[in-house]
């Protein structure tokens, strides 16, 4: 029988997805021989046409990571859609946008006019920027549109499962993998992770109290944060109520709250939302009855960037989705 | 005119493509390597808080987040004007080798290996990782895996997960090393000073006893006389964590040497309509065009470029070898840019014996991690050397520490300009009368690998060479060959 056809592309992300396949180590090489990988541009050639000439469904599954940003990006997904008989978005960035996402705070032209000519390094008096198609003295040069809004890879192609994490961690992706080969999958939509919150599974669960309440929140560098304790409990925002457990708590281990970079559970469709609503409940919890008008004020302006630290990966798979565009 | 188009180049974090324009005569008479990608980190660092630019910027690069994550927390510890702890010092700085022995080892290993260990010329299909350890057996491949294991754990210890690390604070770390996680260390780097030296031995065996490869990194195709770039430490050697920046001119005379505050005195950047990435040049000489010679502000980064700004190494293996290479190659500065491959084998060894180093330091298992800081932020700048060269990230802050400005220039940007200059130099010297064999697909390669660009993910990828696929038009845009790169 032949080996079933695998691909592996990647969008607008940052390599450390390529990286988390690579730190299988002896694994990766159980993986490529069990399947025929046609596609993996970091690693092997490249040939798009190759692709094209491929059936419809004829790749049994591609890993796409990244989110879609650029129109080279669309037409590359959707051409693997085509040809492809499973898809499964890897990585927070496919997932949920990821941090490319928080892009979407912007436009294209807000972004150009800070890279390209507000920086306080940049040298460019006749505001030149990058253009999709140019003349230069030889001849033409060409470049891929980017788009003002960066968007999932669900919002661009229909997905049949998700790897989430920023990278999805070496045990979920081998699980993945044996689950494909053996054809034990789950129902059409699901993420390969377990549908626990993080706090169920984190190891500071014993010293979260049975009622949290934050009476005044911490930044992460006005207290020496305290190695074992919850971090909730210590003032600080940790996102574990409104994330999705399976990462291995790696961030926690290293003593730093989570960002939330699994996405939520199936149950919440907005995690940003759910943060929220987590810390508005616990916030002031003591006393708040008692607190005058200034003390909440205080104590909610304790919480700075709420947009950026509920939603860090997920603002573009949010009912937000973006900053609305004057 | 005709068009020769390299895209996509696809070990390039996302995609990276090179047109080279052939004259009547069907010679290279302009080539560019476009970036076709941004994703504005600079502008959505705008409105976070400051101390998660350590865990944001990560995710400009998976492949050296490490880079960021510590360029980062510097950036912090400025911005809050905190000194960090000395062992949170230590340990940032332990980190950081480990990082760099792992990154460099398996971009000699998977990438520029090949090209010397197989052979510029071999048949593409063996010209690769596996082509190597066919040459060098396959113990050495196993050695590789369990090299990056052990020095990845090293970075599991310290910051959680090797790709997007989260221990960096203003002042400090967030997790103090055990003394049983320091065993762990000392066994890593031990295993990691071992291997580098192997890896030297390799490089002394399969190039420089061979006249082919030393003509080649000696010769002109691959060569220019830029100004170079580099962290160095009070005794002007090589630092990856701290230091001063240090330039020096084409005849290897230090042009000027600055502290890290001081960037946006000597460094612009050129911003071209054909791509999306920027291009960094000394301010105070000028913005030229691609163009080496003293005249023109264009400088290099990374290995090489490190090694020729410093007056030596500080760890006593990596010394030795440092002499060496510049006493074969006949002096300071070395020009080729074939010659970044050796620095970088110099570099993972002291990378290795520093991580060494510190792992047998009293201190790094201190339980004093962390200074916590009490001005009030308003503007910060931290510097590293990345592996792929210097990394500068500055912040502006309100007085509640939120981001109102971010500027980065990021490594690879630094080299942007010399990259393109390498690769027409090579396209113009290999392409002749419209005469594009297959070879010369993997000589262009070379001019670019050299630097290791940072969208090179390329480094620590199976099974290591680069695909390209090459279409020659003719002056009517018709397709009359296509020339790819088998695996």
């Amino acid at each position: 029988m032949a080996k079933p056809k695998v691909a592996f592309y990647w969008c607008a992300s940052c390599g450390g997805c390529e990286e988390a396949v690579v730190d299988l180590n002896e694994d990766i090489l159980k993986v490529a021989d069990a399947v025929d990988i046609v596609l993996w541009p970091v690693a092997l050639d490249f040939k798009r046409k190759d692709i094209e000439a491929l059936g419809d469904g004829e790749i049994a599954v591609s890993f796409i990571n990244g989110a879609v940003r650029t129109e080279e990006q669309e037409e590359m997904v959707k051409l693997l859609r085509a040809k492809s008989a499973l898809v499964i978005a890897f990585g927070a960035c496919a997932h949920l946008g990821g941090i490319p996402g928080l892009g979407n705070f912007w436009t294209r032209d807000t972004i150009f006019q800070r890279v390209y000519k507000e920086v306080p390094t940049v040298d460019n008096p006749e505001g030149v920027i990058p253009q999709e198609k140019m003349k230069v003295d030889v001849g033409e040069l060409t470049l891929p549109e980017f788009y003002d809004t960066v968007k999932t890879l669900a919002q661009t192609i229909s997905v049949d499962y998700y790897l989430p994490g920023c990278p999805p961690p070496p045990d979920l992706i081998m699980k993945a993998v044996t689950a494909i080969l053996k054809g034990e999958l789950p129902e059409k939509g699901a993420v390969l992770a377990p549908d626990k919150a993080l706090c169920d599974t984190c190891p500071r669960v014993k010293t979260k109290p049975e009622k949290l309440s934050i009476a005044e929140i911490k930044r992460l560098w006005q207290i020496k944060i305290d190695p074992e304790k919850c971090f909730l409990e210590q003032g600080l925002i940790c996102l574990g109520p409104a994330t999705r457990s399976g990462c291995g708590e790696t961030c926690i281990k290293a003593n730093q709250p989570c960002r939330g970079c699994f996405g939520p559970v199936d149950r919440v469709v907005d995690q940003g939302a759910k943060g929220l609503s987590m810390i508005a409940s616990i916030l002031g919890l003591e006393g708040e009855e008692k607190m005058t008008e200034g003390e909440v004020k205080r104590l909610v302006d304790g919480l700075v960037d709420p947009a950026g630290t509920f939603y860090r990966f997920s603002l573009a798979a949010s009912l937000l989705r973006r900053r609305r565009i004057e | 005119m005709k068009k020769i188009t390299i895209d996509p180049i696809t070990r390039l974090e996302g995609h990276g493509k090179i047109e080279i324009f052939l004259d009547d005569a069907g010679n290279c008479e302009r080539a560019y390597l476009q970036v076709p990608e941004l994703r504005g980190f600079e502008k959505f660092a705008e409105g976070r808080a400051a101390e998660e630019m350590p865990r944001i910027t990560t995710m400009i690069c998976g492949v050296c987040p490490t880079a960021h994550h510590i360029a980062a927390t510097k950036a912090l510890d400025d911005l809050f004007k905190v000194e960090p702890t000395s062992a949170a010092k230590k340990i940032r700085e332990l980190m950081y080798n480990a990082f760099f022995a792992e990154d460099h080892i398996l971009h000699f290993v998977f990438l520029g290996g090949p090209d010397f260990v197989v052979g510029p010329q071999a048949p593409a299909a063996e010209r690769n990782v596996l082509g190597v350890i066919g040459k060098v057996g396959l113990e050495v491949g196993g050695k590789v895996i369990e090299m990056r294991k052990r020095l990845r754990n090293v970075l599991r210890i310290i910051g959680g997960k090797p790709i997007q690390p989260s221990c960096g604070l203003p002042g400090g770390v967030s997790k103090q090393i055990t003394e049983e996680e320091r065993k762990i260390v000392i066994d890593a780097g031990e295993y990691a000073v071992e291997f580098c030296k192997f890896a030297l031995t390799l490089f002394d065996d399969v190039v420089l006893k061979n006249k082919e490869y030393v003509d080649l990194v000696t010769g002109d195709v691959y060569s220019h006389k830029t100004y170079y770039m580099g962290l160095v430490d009070d005794n002007n050697r090589v630092n990856f964590y701290d230091g001063q920046i240090r330039v020096v001119d084409p005849s290897g005379k230090e042009y000027v040497k600055f502290k890290p505050q001081d960037y946006l005195q000597h460094i612009r950047e050129h911003v071209e309509p054909w791509s999306y990435v920027k291009f960094s040049y000394l301010k105070n000489v000028g913005w030229k065009g691609f163009a080496d010679g003293k005249e023109s502000g264009v400088y290099r980064v990374a290995p090489l470029a490190r090694l020729n700004v410093a007056d030596g190494m500080a760890t006593p293996l990596a010394q030795k070898a440092y002499e060496r290479m510049y006493e074969i190659l006949g002096g300071k500065p070395v020009h080729s840019t074939l010659a970044f491959h050796w620095a970088r084998l110099i570099e993972a060894l002291f990378a290795a014996e520093r991580t060494l180093e510190l792992a047998h330091d009293p201190e790094i298992t201190s339980a004093d991690i962390v200074n916590l800081p009490t001005e009030t932020p308003k503007e910060g700048v931290g510097v590293v050397e990345a592996p792929r060269g210097t990394l500068i990230h500055h912040y502006q802050t309100d007085e509640r520490g939120i981001i109102t400005k971010a500027n980065l220039i990021v490594a690879t940007q630094n080299n942007s300009a010399a990259i393109n200059m390498s690769i027409e130099k090579a396209a113009r010297s290999l392409i002749k009368k419209g005469n594009v064999p297959d070879g010369i697909l993997n000589m262009v390669e070379m001019a670019f690998r050299a630097y290791d660009p940072c969208h090179a993910c390329a480094t620590h990828s199976l099974p290591g060479r680069m695909p390209l696929e090459v279409n020659v038009y003719d002056a009517k845009g018709e397709l009359v060959r296509r020339l790819e790169t088998k695996e």
